[in-house]
């Protein structure tokens, strides 16, 4: 396959930033859309230009480090997978793919396609945790949870934070992610103790940080690679508005 | 009462102010679609201006008329203050952005089409509100909605206004119900049927009446 590459280069988060054009061929379609990346670094790097930064790790979809726009989209055309689950015979042959570092005012571009998801992080850190004793393991059976249940809160921890949601959503909302963490912990027993102080604080965090409110589209649901459900951002509204009235 | 504060200015807050107006400002709208359909009484607007004096002079209707305005400040004002917000938190925008793969243009439109049927609003106050409560006539109500369905601009507008009002209610509707929490496997198709009922009868009904005017009244 040949392709033209649209890719957003950006010194650094001081620096501003434009598109840069670059032609490759023979690509082939079982390659990976991170691997694509990877043979044109090598060719960048021949003729002695700097690299395409971006971030990656597991390649496997669920560490949530590959995080780019590809052609208007969150992770590329596709639903339900990261960028480096997305496969070239996706794109045709001749085709101009514009590559893009997620936009949101919380996460500033580092460099190129790499942007900083730190907010993220102190959103977790402002509630998403439990409290449990340390010592032995306690029983696996000894708290009890049916399974509808366990399968809901396990949804909504397949997040892996990418900030796909964030991305997608006009107005840059942080909402699906928070959601789903609430949801998870709010779902399980483990969780109850600090219940209410998580969700206050999670969003507390949240508006902090400067991302949008949710006016309940449902791009970030279509645009997340673990297809996380909405649903978790009507929970994050219930366990918000009790917390908030108890 | 920090609480209070907090939950207000927070976004989840801001936007549970914003769905609760609206489910709200949707009641109003029934009750003023149902008193509206006595213009179709045959009796020369006699029922209609009954009706129009009654509103404008009960107690507790004018009562109830300072929640209806209290109601459209806050979805307004909370609304705004969010609009303002979502824009901030997306500076730099995307080169390439294909929003119609994920979501529909109603949902992503709601501050349009919410404009737009303030404008209306506005407009419509001023034909009717203003001028016989405010200013005071010696033209009925009756003779007036006649006088101002007559002229084809002002109908045309009305129609125009009330598809706006249909967009608006048609994401509005079920959203507010998910933004209040209510979200449920059982329920929430019921409330997305509801919406798109609602969104379609109310709006529907309104333009009922340029239409009779416009081109049945004799």
């Amino acid at each position: 396959m040949k392709l033209t590459l649209k890719i957003w280069r950006q010194k650094d988060s001081k620096s501003k930033g434009d598109f840069s054009t670059y032609e490759l061929e023979s690509v082939s379609p079982d390659m990976s859309f991170l691997e694509m990346l990877d043979i044109l670094n090598e060719k960048l790097i021949s003729q002695n230009i700097d690299p395409v930064a971006f971030d990656h790790d597991c390649r496997e979809g669920i560490c949530g480090s590959c995080g780019v726009y590809i052609n208007g989209r969150a992770h590329g055309p596709k639903r339900g997978i990261t960028a480096c689950q997305l496969h070239m015979r996706s794109f045709k042959d001749g085709d101009t793919i514009w590559v893009e570092p997620w936009r949101a005012k919380p996460f500033p571009v580092l460099k190129d396609l790499v942007v900083d998801r730190s907010p993220l992080d102190r959103i977790m850190q402002s509630g998403g945790f439990i409290s449990a004793r340390t010592g032995s393991a306690p029983d696996a059976n000894a708290v009890l949870i049916d399974h509808d249940t366990a399968e809901l809160a396990m949804d909504a921890a397949a997040c892996i934070g990418c900030g796909a949601c964030v991305a997608a959503c006009k107005n840059a909302s942080a909402m699906l992610f928070v959601s789903a963490k609430v949801s998870h912990f709010a779902l399980l027993p483990q969780g109850h103790p600090e219940r209410e102080a998580r969700v206050l604080n999670m969003v507390a965090q949240m508006d902090k940080e400067g991302f949008g409110a949710c006016t309940n589209t449902g791009a970030c649901e279509a645009e997340c690679p673990k297809s996380i459900s909405i649903t978790n951002i009507a929970r994050l509204n219930r366990e918000y508005l009790k917390a908030s009235f108890k | 009462m920090r609480w209070i504060t907090v939950f207000l200015n927070s976004s989840i807050g801001k936007k549970i102010i914003v769905s609760f107006t609206g489910i709200f400002l949707c009641s109003f709208l029934v009750v003023h679609l149902s008193g509206n359909f006595l213009l179709f009484r045959n009796d020369a607007g006699e029922a209609f201006e009954v009706y129009s004096h009654f509103m404008s002079t009960n107690g507790i209707i004018r009562f109830l008329e300072i929640g209806l305005a209290l109601g459209f400040i806050l979805h307004i004002f909370n609304t705004l203050r969010l609009t303002l917000e979502n824009k901030k938190a997306r500076p730099v925008p995307y080169a390439v952005y294909k929003p119609s793969e994920n979501s529909t243009l109603t949902s992503r439109s709601m501050f349009y089409s919410g404009l737009l049927v303030l404008a209306f609003l506005i407009i419509h106050l001023n034909t009717f509100f203003v001028t016989h409560r405010v200013i005071g006539t010696d033209v009925t109500m009756y003779e007036s909605v006649v006088e101002s369905f007559k002229s084809p601009v002002y109908s045309w507008f009305y129609i125009f206004a009330m598809l706006l009002l249909g967009l608006h209610l048609n994401h509005g509707f079920q959203s507010a119900f998910q933004t209040l929490g209510m979200n449920h496997k059982k329920y929430t198709p019921l409330i997305k049927f509801l919406g798109l009922l609602f969104s379609i009868v109310v709006p529907a009904g309104f333009a009922t009446f340029p239409v009779y005017f416009l081109f049945f009244h004799q």
